[in-house]
């Protein structure tokens, strides 16, 4: 391989590592809202809930903006082509995601039951919508998406926004949100005590079970599903534009990748162990390390997905053969340098004082604690 | 091709997006810096009424921050969304600081704002005061990243367009984040944010002074607020002065507009300090005129000019007419990437590409373009005059009112004569919206100077816009419009509510029940629902 693909695998990853963090850390605060309303059952508990992940959301979010910037500036094709095509869920994403800061900030601001009620009502639906919109994407990447290119590059995107929540989009969209709900949960465990973290222990068994059930019942349907094969195209790493490959349909070609290197089926076990080790470790009492754990599960799963689309990132159903790849969709080798050189720095360093801020803030929060802080939630 | 209500809907919805975010984001940056300034005040003195004083503004910064964070996501989304070919048009080179801004800047800003708020009790003095450094930090740098993003737009510097995968690609990276214009906007835009701090600290003081409420808050606040503001609004006026040298350069369409310049004239030039610019007779009504000002604004020189509105249309001609072969010989390329004679054409006209997609839109095969065409997309090169010429005069004209402000209000707060300056006081708190509308006008000037370009002079804001129906863009307009007037609602609300409440009182410093004073708190509160107990 030359350099520019290289590069462009490296950034396929890399992209991989950034989704993750979203899944794992965004997860786990939409995960707390989803649930807020089950495992707080007075306002108080619920200000333990918040406050729990209070210090740590506006970071954690900061993850899915990054990873939004990282498609622009790595892949701007599938950025462009993505959140124009998915304009109607694009803006459920947003409309919900934006409801979220306000909801934490405002919410314990006013003493008012139905005013704090309300905003309760609003970071249930700005947790669960968003993940369950993020998966549901994620599933659509496997039925191909109704868009095509004219001669300049201009996209076209000619379905409708029910087209998108077809059946198995919406299974991978409540895979997704029971996930969130695992680390949630788990989440809730690591911070909360008595009544609270019993319920929430509970709830990782359901939402485990129900993610184990569902990612199985993905691998099982993918075979039925046609599956995209490149079969001509300019060449990996050669710059190109989307409008100078071959690509047929399969039934089951999804599966292609794993049976070209049977190795990636550790990939898919790496997922159900994950999740699987989450709800033992829940059912053990020894909540961080199944958060852990459940962060390894969302490694599988996303590590899962990537595996079989690969080398796809956007397949077309329009006109399959415009379908965006990551040889067709990347920047040039001058900008994926640049990029590379300030992730391997400031990844690390947000990693660092992530750690930091978590260390900080270690330790249960308890109605009493809450009480004494002016700062509180 | 692409429905033009369907790109005015999107630049609606991106002004109205954009300005609305743009109320919140100099503020923020601002006030981190005087709380930084605050606390370390209190870490160096140890006097604790600095602690309150810094958590009261924190707590005023946080109901600000929500918002600038949540409207920020509409942001980085919107590109995608509503203008998907200026996206892959120019990703390569636009994505890239958006995704530093994310690594670099918004990350930190974000991670220790939640320890900013809720670490007091768990960090020591100088760890925390640390934190609030980085926040501030974090939202300056974060400023740089997108002004050097936005600067890509207004001079588009270190990029060149690549026939091979019809996008723009990086060529150099340091000319992009070293553009002259993205270095004077983020100064003078940073600085603006100083300057609407300072006049929000310095407004909301004056209005406990004048009740003669938490004076001992009330008077140190100010007097840190508007030193810090007449530092600012000389900086801010400087590095504006800069920002028009450096425009004059590169958009030279902007300046004319701003200057209502429809006429190139020899050297002096006079300045329009008042006009009534009419776009259609390209002229100037009821002019004021000050002679050889502008020569000295633009140029710094007597014997300097820059062209006048006749001269760029005649220029806008030349370039369209060099910039339609390139666009023909693109169109080849586009089937037969190893046509050699369609290359070659590309390549010696690729300069004005921009130019010859500025005409498509009157012309969609270029083979049968008229004069008259023609004549029309070089008119459109001349953004509106009126609208650029009026909001940059309201600009500046803020600018000044503010900086007699701050000098009158750093000598009657550094002589002590604050308090019985009630009049001043009164200013004072009717000030707070001013920098708020001197930004706003700034974002106009910048930004609708730079049309008919989303990159000026490479991709016009004709072809930039998604492929949307007129639905779709009347649909999420209504839905931003809708939500971003219920948090406005509620935002003003709790602002209110907080600065009435005021900061806590001494002896508490922050202990269990201080705060709010139970006289001020909204009670008694009835129990939820679930039957739970309740707690403030």
């Amino acid at each position: 391989m030359d350099t520019f693909a290289i590069l462009q695998v490296t950034w396929w990853l890399l992209l991989g590592v950034l989704l993750i963090g979203l899944a794992v850390m965004v997860g786990m605060d939409m995960g707390v809202g989803t649930i807020l309303r089950y495992v707080g059952r007075s306002d108080v508990e619920r200000r333990v809930a918040l406050n729990i992940i209070g210090p740590h959301w506006d970071g954690n979010q900061v993850w899915f903006i990054l990873g939004g910037g990282a498609i622009f500036a790595a892949f701007p094709l599938i950025y462009a082509t993505a959140f124009s095509g998915f304009y109607v869920v694009m803006l459920l994403l947003l409309w919900t995601m934006i409801l979220r800061p306000i909801g934490f900030e405002y919410r314990s601001r006013i003493e008012h039951p139905a005013w704090r009620n309300a905003w309760d009502w609003v970071l249930l639906v700005s947790g669960a919508v968003p993940m369950i919109v993020l998966g549901a994407a994620f599933g659509n990447l496997f039925r191909g998406v109704p868009f095509h290119f004219d001669w300049d590059m201009t996209s076209y995107y000619t379905g409708s926004f029910l087209g998108l929540l077809n059946p198995f989009a919406l299974m991978t969209g409540v895979l997704s949100l029971s996930l969130s709900v695992m680390m949630g949960s788990l989440t809730i465990m690591n911070g909360a005590e008595g009544p609270m973290y019993q319920r929430a222990r509970g709830l990782v068994q359901v939402a485990a079970a129900a993610a184990l059930v569902l990612f199985a019942l993905g691998g099982i349907w993918v075979h039925a599903l046609a599956g995209y094969q490149l079969v001509g195209s300019p060449g990996e790493g050669v710059p190109q534009t989307p409008l100078q490959q071959t690509v047929t349909l399969a039934p089951g070609a999804w599966l292609h990748n794993f049976s070209v290197d049977p190795l990636l089926w550790l990939v898919p076990l790496v997922g159900f162990a994950g999740v699987i080790g989450a709800a033992l470790a829940a059912r053990a009492g020894r909540s961080h390390l199944g958060w852990w754990s459940g962060a390894l599960g969302w490694v599988g799963v996303i590590g899962t997905a990537g595996s079989a689309l690969f080398p796809f990132m956007l397949p077309s159903s329009a006109d399959p053969s415009m379908s965006l790849t990551l040889w067709n969709s990347s920047s040039s080798t001058l900008t994926l340098l640049w990029m590379i050189g300030f992730t391997a720095v400031f990844v690390p360093l947000i990693l660092w004082y992530t750690s930091w801020a978590f260390w900080v803030m270690r330790g249960k929060v308890t109605p009493e604690s809450l009480a004494g802080d002016e700062h509180a939630y | 091709m692409i429905n033009g209500t369907v790109v005015d809907l999107s630049r609606v919805q991106f002004a109205a997006t954009a300005l609305y975010h743009f109320l919140f984001v100099p503020l923020t940056l601002g006030l981190s810096f005087l709380l930084a300034a605050i606390e370390t005040v209190y870490v160096t003195t140890g006097k604790p009424i600095y602690k309150r004083m810094a958590m009261f503004w924190s707590r005023l910064f946080m109901i600000n921050f929500a918002l600038g964070v949540a409207t920020g996501l509409t942001m980085e989304f919107q590109f995608g969304t509503n203008w998907s070919f200026y996206s892959s048009f120019v990703g390569d080179i636009f994505g890239a600081p958006l995704a530093i801004e994310g690594l670099m800047a918004f990350f930190m800003e974000s991670t220790f704002v939640g320890l900013m708020v809720f670490g007091w009790d768990r960090l020591r003095k100088g760890q925390h005061l640390a934190v609030t450094w980085l926040v501030a930090l974090g939202s300056n740098l974060s400023a740089l990243w997108i002004l050097v993003a936005n600067g890509f737009m207004q001079d588009p510097r270190g990029a060149k367009f690549d026939p091979v995968t019809m996008r723009m690609h990086l060529t150099s990276f340091q000319q992009l984040i070293f553009s002259p214009d993205a270095q004077s906007k983020f100064v003078h835009t940073s600085i603006a944010g100083y300057v609407t701090g300072a006049m929000f600290v310095a407004g909301i003081s004056a209005f406990y002074m004048l009740r003669n409420r938490h004076m001992d808050i009330a008077k140190r606040s100010f007097r840190i607020a508007v030193l810090f503001g007449v530092l600012a609004t000389v900086g801010v006026v400087t590095l504006g002065d800069a920002l028009g040298f450096v425009d004059a350069k590169a958009q030279p369409t902007k300046l004319a507009a701003m200057e209502g310049l429809w006429n190139s004239r020899p050297a002096p030039m006079a300045f329009n300090l008042i006009a009534f610019p009419e776009q259609a007779e390209q002229k100037d009504v009821g002019a004021v005129r000050v002679p050889m000002v502008l020569s000295l604004l633009v140029t710094h020189s007597l014997s300097g000019t820059v062209p006048g509105i006749d001269t760029l249309e005649q220029q806008a001609v030349q370039k369209i007419q060099n910039g339609i072969p390139a666009v023909e010989a693109l169109k080849v390329l586009a089937h037969d990437p190893q046509d050699a004679a369609a290359l070659a054409q590309f390549n010696a006209h690729r300069a004005d590409l921009g130019y010859g997609f500025l005409v498509q839109r009157y012309a969609p095969h270029l083979s049968e373009v008229t004069p008259a065409q023609i004549e029309r997309a070089a008119k459109d090169t001349i953004p509106p005059v009126a609208a650029v010429f009026w909001s940059f005069r309201f600009m500046v004209g803020l600018g000044l009112l503010m900086m007699a402000f701050f000098v009158l209000a750093t000598l009657y707060s550094l002589r002590n004569r604050i308090q019985k300056k009630r009049w001043f006081l009164k200013v004072a708190v009717w000030m707070i919206p001013v920098p708020f509308l001197a930004n706003e006008a700034g974002w106009l000037v910048a930004e609708l100077g730079r049309q008919p370009w989303t990159v000026y002079g490479v991709l016009p804001t004709w072809m930039s816009a998604s492929t949307h129906s007129v639905g779709y863009m009347v649909f999420s307009l209504i839905g931003f419009v809708t939500l971003y007037s219920i948090f406005i609602a509620i935002e003003m609300y709790l602002m209110i509510r907080a600065i009435r409440l005021g900061p806590s009182e001494p002896g508490g410093d922050g202990a269990a029940g201080t705060w709010p004073p139970p006289t001020l708190a909204p009670r008694p509160v009835p129990a939820v629902p679930y039957g739970g107990n309740v707690e403030g």
